[in-house]
């Protein structure tokens, strides 16, 4: 009963005046920080934070958790309406959202990414309350192999269910993952992979540069090319009953993906240094593969928009708790959110608890107030994210043309970004019409900073012995269903005795 | 299509073998006390690459792959235009950049998009046009203190004159 005590305190205090119009302001700022390619929460609330320096400690926090909130719901309006994700952990809301704007549903697509979003934060929000302290333990529990065998199940599932070409599929994956080691090697420090010793590419890849250059240029080139350019306008129509009757197919179809969304996305972000983006890629790999109807993944299926938009809010609030607890940030958001806090004089860790009882209830009586808020001006929103997409298709093309570049440039502010963008996009023209699949490949760059040091580190702890991702008890199973997913086509093939004929 | 997907397979079997031999620049084993090298990971990687080419490869040769099978051309008349058409546009919009400065660039690329492949009027060209890079320069430069090129040095006057505005 103390901590439902705690609270009542805590959204009481998050409904003040002050707080509720900071949590107002800051939902609204982050929903359209959110939806800009190549600004994500991260740019939000380090741009903000000198601010905060105007209230006092606990409504500043109120205020960049808003943020935080609104860039979560933010991010999936460029993935639905413009087909660009607005930021990395919108990049699986790309492979359904997308499909459905395209097929006249943007509002379908805009609404289950709304409530999902609001059940996945809500859910979080009663597991942070309730579960602090243990679950931080618990993550913290999670070492190398473990987590080099979730990022190992999360390709898997492209693999063994994806319906599509496995060796273009496998090509995909593996492709992803070296553009992510191009730059420095993490443990030597190194240059590597710098190719033709062009210098630009000495700070990596950004995975925005690949997903743009996919989504924002070879994609679009491929629906001009494919539709002959006589797109005028889509069909997207809204009004309140539509609302309801899209909220209704959500929950009736989307059940399940938001349930898996929300419990899989708090425990991935909970995880340090996983965070809300590999939760919602591996939310909408596990739910595509628990679905009666996978195929039906990746052409507009709202499960397939609820499963990460549920994650990444999820994870997003499970991210804040190694934060508050152990003073680890999940994220790069919490990392400069922790910033922020110790520049206001307070220390995140086991005792934060004890001694700022106030500010820390006040900050998770906000998610609550936060969540509502968010959810309740993104349904108002939706209208005017349809609006722009009834423009006519030569006004939208060039618009998602000049996003595309204006974002490419604001995540590195390199010219050599830009063209390699311009030259990704070429590419993925080109490979789409082989039938190649590149959202592997995008899930790949973002994966990869993950998965090849927890390689690295669990074989440095083995000896070099590979086994040690299937001998120990939670590595183990994880690894075994990864091992599975990839052999189930050769298992297929072989029950069949001959390939799936081609499409 | 069906030569156009093996050249692919080529190309990118080409591409697998120029970063396995990249890779090597690094240690590709394992290194006692330190794990595996950094070259381990991207060429390992690189290699599984190039087996799914070879995979690709032997799947167009059985035909089994849509495109193997197909007679049709990679692009059609109208796919080459529009390549040349828009996707040139996006070169020489990238390419502008440097030059005139990234909201010069956006407004001489949304003229020749809307007015002359889109076929719309000039009104709404122009409001576009001229709109949209001031509204960007506003938010870039003034909200989120993110700086974008400004192109050659003649730029200076415009730009002076929006930044009179911010501060």
């Amino acid at each position: 009963m103390d901590i439902l005590g705690h609270l009542a305190d805590g959204m009481l205090l998050s409904i003040q005046p002050l707080n509720l119009l900071l949590i107002t302001i800051g939902v609204t700022v982050g929903l359209f920080i959110g939806a800009m390619p190549g600004l994500g929460s991260v740019n939000g609330v380090a741009i903000l934070l000198p601010v905060t320096f105007l209230v006092p400690p606990g409504s500043a926090i109120i205020f960049l958790a808003a943020i935080y909130y609104g860039a979560m719901y933010g991010g999936a309006i460029s993935s639905v309406t413009l087909g660009i994700p607005g930021a990395s952990t919108a990049v699986a809301t790309t492979f359904d959202g997308r499909p459905l704007a395209l097929q006249g549903r943007a509002g379908l697509a805009l609404v289950c990414a709304a409530i999902a979003s609001f059940i996945g934060g809500t859910v979080a929000n009663i597991l942070f309350t309730l579960f602090a302290p243990l679950l931080a333990s618990v993550a913290l529990s999670f070492g190398p192999p473990e987590i080099f065998a979730l990022m190992l199940l999360a390709f898997a599932t492209f693999v063994g269910l994806g319906g599509d070409d496995i060796p273009k599929t496998i090509l995909s994956i593996c492709m992803g993952l070296v553009f992510a080691a191009v730059g420095f090697d993490q443990v030597s420090g190194a240059p590597r992979l710098i190719l033709f010793n062009i210098n630009g590419f000495l700070h990596g890849i950004n995975f925005l540069v690949l997903a743009i250059g996919v989504y924002g240029i070879g994609e679009m080139l491929w629906t001009i090319y494919s539709t002959r350019g006589e797109i005028t306008s889509t069909k997207a129509e809204i009004s309140a009953a539509q609302i309801g009757r899209d909220a209704k197919e959500c929950m009736q179809r989307g059940w399940k993906g938001t349930t898996i969304g929300s419990l899989l996305g708090f425990f991935v972000g909970v995880l340090p240094a996983a965070g809300a983006t590999p939760g919602s890629l591996m939310s909408y790999g596990v739910t595509k593969m628990l679905s009666k109807n996978p195929k039906e993944f990746g052409k507009g299926h709202p499960a397939g928009v609820c499963a990460p938009e549920a994650a990444n809010n999820s994870a997003s609030t499970g991210a804040m708790l190694p934060m508050l607890t152990l003073g680890i940030p999940g994220s790069p958001t919490t990392a400069v959110l922790l910033g922020g806090m110790v520049i206001w004089g307070l220390t995140p860790g086991p005792r934060l608890f004890v001694e700022q009882s106030d500010f820390v209830w006040g900050l998770i009586g906000s998610f609550y107030v936060s969540n509502l808020a968010a959810v309740i001006i993104n349904l108002a929103f939706i209208p005017l994210f349809i609006w722009m997409l009834r423009m006519p298709f030569t006004v939208l093309a060039p618009l998602i043309f000049v996003l595309s570049v204006i974002g490419g440039y604001a995540a590195m502010r390199d010219m050599h970004d830009l063209w390699l963008m311009v030259a990704f996009g070429a590419g993925a023209f080109f490979l789409r019409r082989f039938d190649y699949p590149l959202a592997p490949a995008v899930l790949a760059i973002v994966l990869g900073p993950i998965a090849e040091p927890t390689l690295r580190q669990s074989l440095l702890l083995s000896s070099g012995d590979p086994t040690i991702f299937v001998t120990r008890p939670v590595a183990g199973p994880i690894t075994v269903i990864a091992i599975v997913l990839i052999l189930l086509p050769a298992l297929k093939f072989f029950r069949k005795g001959k390939p799936a004929p081609a499409e | 299509m069906r030569l156009g997907e093996i050249i692919t397979a080529g190309v990118l079997a080409l591409l697998s073998i120029y970063m396995m031999f990249k890779s090597t620049e690094l240690n590709i084993g394992y290194v006692r006390g330190e794990g595996p090298g950094g070259g381990f990971w991207p060429f390992w990687l690189s290699a599984l690459m190039l087996i799914s080419t070879g995979w690709i490869a032997f799947n167009w040769y059985r035909r089994t792959s849509p495109p193997s099978q197909s007679d049709e051309p990679v692009l059609d008349e109208y796919g080459w235009k529009m390549l040349f058409l828009v996707g040139g546009s996006i070169l020489v919009f990238v390419g502008l950049i440097p030059v005139i400065s990234m909201y010069g660039a956006i407004a001489v690329f949304l003229i020749y998009y809307l007015k002359f492949l889109g076929r719309h009027s000039w009104p709404l060209t122009l409001v576009l046009a001229i709109g949209l890079p001031i509204g960007f320069f506003f938010f870039f430069e003034g909200v989120m203190r993110i700086t974008m090129p400004k192109g050659l040095s003649f730029t200076e006057p415009f730009f002076n004159v929006l930044y009179d505005i911010i501060y």
